[in-house]
């Protein structure tokens, strides 16, 4: 069985590889089953992406965005991972996973008034399971629970998936939500995507524990260790995670081994002050984009010219949905007011009228 | 109707709800097999079984993410939080996340969640089990706090709040479990949220006041009355969170005079609020200042000395006494 060579009772067991870094195949046997146009789609997503985050930093600069957490280096586990997983699946983000949103659906202009501070960024499109991005580290880990037993109880084919950093799993709500998954067998894929830092903390200062998969082991759920910079892994262990839970196996949670390049987010991290330029080099070599395009390339299914298309379809996406966000009304304190309740008690009603009355002037 | 306990039309409560609506779901630790520690949920697994009522494990964050993400999904959850000191291990997923779900997703999504919780004082606990914490939540936005002074109006009130489409801390005074047997209707009936009850008229003083203290001030109008023939008029709010300020108002302008009676402690809380709020819209109807009868600003006491600390009939009378002879 398939489940049983990359998902399984994880120690402190090699991150499961397959392809390289000079993007030789390593792993025949575990090459996930995809077409030629969804190799390329992967690339395309992967290239966009990392346009996309250039320019998202350039427009922070500029200020023009406002929060904003870079993404260059963990594309793989991102893109990948969403990949793997179908529309009706649905997604617990946290802050720095906008691009697993956006592929799954939640359109570009929103996530920039998102990053603005405007109310209508949350305004998940009905048809796009995602929730907003969760702000207190690892909360989605606990309420990936609640959602994937809605899932279960319905009988519905779909899993919940929900993103955390390596940081996260020290937290109280990691280890509640991956023991409730555990005692229901819930349908939960806990995506740990770990960059080695929470913000400036390294790994090794966040838990004693070999790795994080180990932590599976106390909830009495599956595991498994990836190469987090091989969107192949992430796409293969993904896709077994999902099959496990619609196959009412229960939880998973995958330990993607990544980097951030840049900084925790654009508020001022500078990760000069705890990473050194020689690891940043060490990861670069591993990068996910290189990787995948020389497999490609070799495969006669990605090209100079493909790339160039790519990066020119990115750079106009994020002008039209910059200029779309440019475009959408300035939020009102009263729009604020009427989303507190379904029925605003009539103390809040007289507050309203005061920002009424200021907003009209 | 039937005479129940507040504990028995809760279970009411709950079954009628569980019959009803196939969303509803009842968990929290030991509130399956053994119907909770205060048999609040007694019988409800036998009749609908593990996957409707449940229990969990015992992490009360863990119980507050499960409702969270269920209200999400289309689900109605009654979480129960075992005892309402146990509330600040789940406070992030009441005051973060369920609270700021409307708001945050600008009306997209929102958690229809029923904390259901026991308080209150003067069954000799350990420490951290009869705190009344409800103040914490009159400063959180997106929950509405109900708490309920009997039978009756305990089964109304739960109707109501597992119905709301907002979070709703649903606050039980232990005391008032068993205390006493109260006509409460069979079937189906509701009492808004929000809104005040009227349970003593009067013209000469006001008590605003919820919960069991409730009992206390109608002890302290009926002792007033026949020491110098005032009469006393009682506000039981039912919902410290939306505050039905007309009522009170009302009653104010009446009266003209006023006291809040509150278990909780003395600073900021119901209390304070509700004389703010008729210090800005009273003022003028007022023959005294407005006195709160509370507990001291301790956290809630050993056992040995709960008795002194809560605040009594006699303390009531005392500041009816003040305002009135003002």
């Amino acid at each position: 069985m398939s489940v049983s060579t990359s998902v399984e009772q994880a120690g402190n067991q090699e991150p499961l590889q397959i392809l390289a870094e000079d993007g030789t195949v390593v792993r025949p046997d575990l090459m996930p089953e995809l077409t030629d146009e969804q190799l390329r789609e992967i690339m395309r997503r992967m290239v966009f992406t990392r346009v996309w985050d250039q320019r998202a930093i350039s427009l922070n600069r500029q200020g023009r965005l406002g929060f904003y957490a870079p993404v260059a280096g963990q594309e793989a586990t991102m893109i990948g991972s969403e990949f793997a997983i179908a529309k009706e699946d649905f997604i617990l983000p946290s802050y720095r996973d906008i691009p697993q949103m956006v592929w799954h659906g939640y359109p570009m202009y929103q996530a920039f008034l998102y990053s603005r501070g405007h109310l209508h960024g949350g305004q998940i499109p009905e048809d796009v399971n995602v929730l907003m991005p969760q702000i207190i580290i690892a909360s989605q880990c606990a309420q990936s629970t609640g959602v994937a037993m809605g899932f279960k109880l319905r009988n519905e084919k779909r899993v919940a998936i929900t993103y955390f950093g390596d940081g996260a799993t020290s937290q109280g709500d990691f280890y509640e939500g991956i023991n409730f998954a555990g005692v229901y067998k819930l349908p939960v894929i806990f995506f740990s995507q770990n960059n080695g830092y929470a913000i400036s903390v390294p790994f090794e200062k966040q838990t004693a524990a070999a790795n994080i998969a180990v932590k599976a082991q106390a909830a009495g759920i599956a595991s498994t260790r990836i190469d987090g910079m091989d969107v192949l892994a992430v796409i293969k262990a993904t896709q077994e995670a999902r099959e496990r839970g619609l196959n009412g196996e229960g939880a998973t949670l995958i330990e993607a081994l990544t980097y951030r390049y840049g900084p925790h987010t654009m508020a001022g991290d500078d990760p000069t002050r705890y990473r050194t330029g020689e690891e940043q080099g060490e990861w670069e070599q591993r990068d996910p984009l290189i990787r995948f395009r020389k497999f490609l390339e070799t495969k006669g299914l990605w090209s100079e010219k493909d790339e160039e298309a790519t990066i020119e379809e990115a750079k106009q996406a994020v002008a039209d949905a910059i200029k779309k966000a440019d475009e959408y009304p300035k939020m009102k304190v009263s729009d604020l007011i009427d989303v507190m309740y379904e029925t605003l008690p009539p103390g809040l009603e007289e507050q309203k009228a005061e920002y009424l009355a200021k907003e009209s002037k | 109707m039937a005479q129940m306990t507040m504990a028995q039309a809760i279970n009411d409560a709950l079954r009628l709800e569980l019959a009803r609506d196939e969303k509803v779901l009842v968990f929290g630790e030991d509130v399956g097999k053994n119907g909770g520690v205060f048999r609040v949920t007694d019988g409800l697994q036998a009749e609908f079984g593990e996957s409707r009522v449940f229990d969990t494990p015992l992490a009360e964050s863990g119980i507050g993410g499960l409702a969270v993400g269920l209200s999400i999904n289309g689900f109605r959850p009654v979480a129960e939080i075992q005892f309402f000191g146990f509330v600040f291990e789940v406070f992030d997923m009441v005051a973060s996340q369920a609270a700021r779900m409307r708001y945050r997703s600008g009306g997209r999504y929102h958690s229809p969640i029923t904390f259901r919780s026991p308080f209150g004082g003067g069954v000799k606990t350990p420490e951290l089990h009869a705190d009344s914490l409800e103040g914490l939540f009159l400063q959180t936005p997106g929950v509405k706090v109900v708490i309920p002074s009997g039978p009756y109006d305990a089964k109304g009130l739960l109707l109501s709040a597992i119905r709301d489409n907002d979070p709703v801390i649903f606050l039980e005074h232990m005391k008032l479990y068993r205390s006493f047997r109260a006509e409460v209707p069979e079937g189906d009936y509701t009492i808004p949220l929000g809104k005040a009850n009227v349970v003593r008229e009067g013209g000469d003083v006001t008590i605003i006041t919820y919960g069991a203290m409730v009992h206390t001030s109608l002890k302290a109008a009926e002792e007033l009355e026949k020491m110098r023939g005032a009469k006393v008029e009682v506000i039981d709010l039912r919902t410290v969170n939306p505050l039905d300020m007309d009522t009170v108002l009302a009653s104010v302008k009446k009266t003209n005079r006023a006291i809040v009676v509150q278990e909780a402690q003395r600073s900021a809380g119901v209390a304070a609020e509700i004389i703010a709020q008729i210090n800005e819209k009273a003022i003028l109807h007022l023959e005294a200042p407005v006195l709160r009868v509370t507990a001291p600003d301790t956290v809630y006491p050993f056992a040995q000395a709960e008795d002194i600390w809560l605040p009594d009939v006699k303390r009531v009378v005392d500041a009816l006494t003040q305002v009135l002879d003002f």
